[in-house]
């Protein structure tokens, strides 16, 4: 794994090997795609290892636009094609963008296990 | 030439409070300008939430600010990230983006807007995605819409942003473009969202 750690002016997403899981902390509101392109990397990086359990866990994710959660929604969509790795997301009702959005994901991966605090 | 298509306001009631800001595209590059969005997004809501009519101790008090404030930065993010994206940079005509603040008894609407020109082939596109935003089902299009994108890297899955506003924040969109000059020709689209806390 070549990166481990993408920081922004606003945002961190880190990579824990260990636990398989990626941290995502801050406010995410980049361009589109290209703007994203590091972070896509980094969660195709990972699904590359092919682990049995990998987590998101965005709950210290206080903004994402929908630049972001197209991102979101085209990872955990690709995840249909590998059956083998379970993805659990960690998110919280505390914040609105969550609340609101994180649900839909269901929708792209119906297997996807959605953890909701 | 005045075009109207879904859920606009023309007019709100004599004694409403508004925010306005104006930005000129040129002045800076869309990259060093593109934090300007979220900061001004939040502004808003933030300013917002002080409209919020509930008591100091009212149980579900905070819930509901948070929730006002979350729709409110994610809703004009959007718009503002659209208008800078999508403003035709040829001709010269100042971005606006603003939000009324319409009073009810026990809920406030926020009338969220976004003015940006537009060239000729942006109108034409973006009212064909209008029309299929006001007559297909939303959910349905999101879901078609990520899938192509994925399918195709050159589609970056534009209209998420409304769609997203529709389907997880009710909100009601309309949108008015107005040719403001024959010569040289501007166009601009103002999108408006109503979101109600």
């Amino acid at each position: 794994m070549a990166i481990q750690e993408i920081k922004g002016e606003d945002h961190i997403v880190q990579y824990d090997p260990e636990s398989v899981t990626i941290c995502f902390q801050g406010e995410l509101s980049l361009g589109g795609p290209v703007e994203y392109e590091p972070i896509k990397s980094l969660l195709d990086q990972v699904t590359a290892t092919k682990p049995p359990l990998m987590t998101l866990d965005l709950r210290n994710l206080s903004f994402l636009n929908s630049s972001g959660i197209s991102l979101l929604s085209k990872f955990v969509m690709s995840l249909r094609k590998k059956p083998q790795i379970q993805l659990i997301i960690l998110g919280t009702k505390e914040v609105a963008w969550q609340d609101k959005s994180l649900q839909n994901l269901k929708k792209f991966l119906p297997s996807l296990q959605l953890n909701i605090e | 030439m005045v075009q109207i298509f879904g859920e606009f306001l023309h007019q709100f009631p004599p004694d409403h409070d508004s925010l306005e800001l104006t930005f000129t595209p040129t002045s800076r590059p869309i990259k060093q300008r593109w934090k300007n969005n979220l900061l001004s997004a939040h502004f808003v809501a933030d300013y917002f939430s002080t409209f919020l009519p509930l008591d100091a101790d009212h149980p579900s008090r905070e819930k509901r600010i948070r929730q006002g404030k979350g729709a409110v930065s994610y809703v004009a993010n959007e718009l503002l990230e659209n208008a800078m994206k999508f403003n035709n940079e040829m001709v010269k005509s100042r971005i606006k983006f603003g939000i009324h603040f319409i009073e009810e008894s026990n809920a406030i609407t926020a009338a969220i807007f976004a003015t940006n020109s537009i060239t000729i082939e942006g109108m034409e596109k973006f009212q064909f995605f209008i029309h299929e935003l006001l007559t297909e089902d939303s959910n349905e299009l999101y879901i078609r819409q990520v899938e192509q994108s994925a399918e195709d890297e050159n589609n970056n899955a534009s209209g998420l942003g409304l769609l997203t506003m529709i389907n997880d924040y009710q909100a009601l969109l309309g949108w008015k473009f107005e040719q403001i000059s024959e010569e040289p020709k501007i166009i601009v689209v103002t999108t408006m969202a109503q979101v109600t806390v």
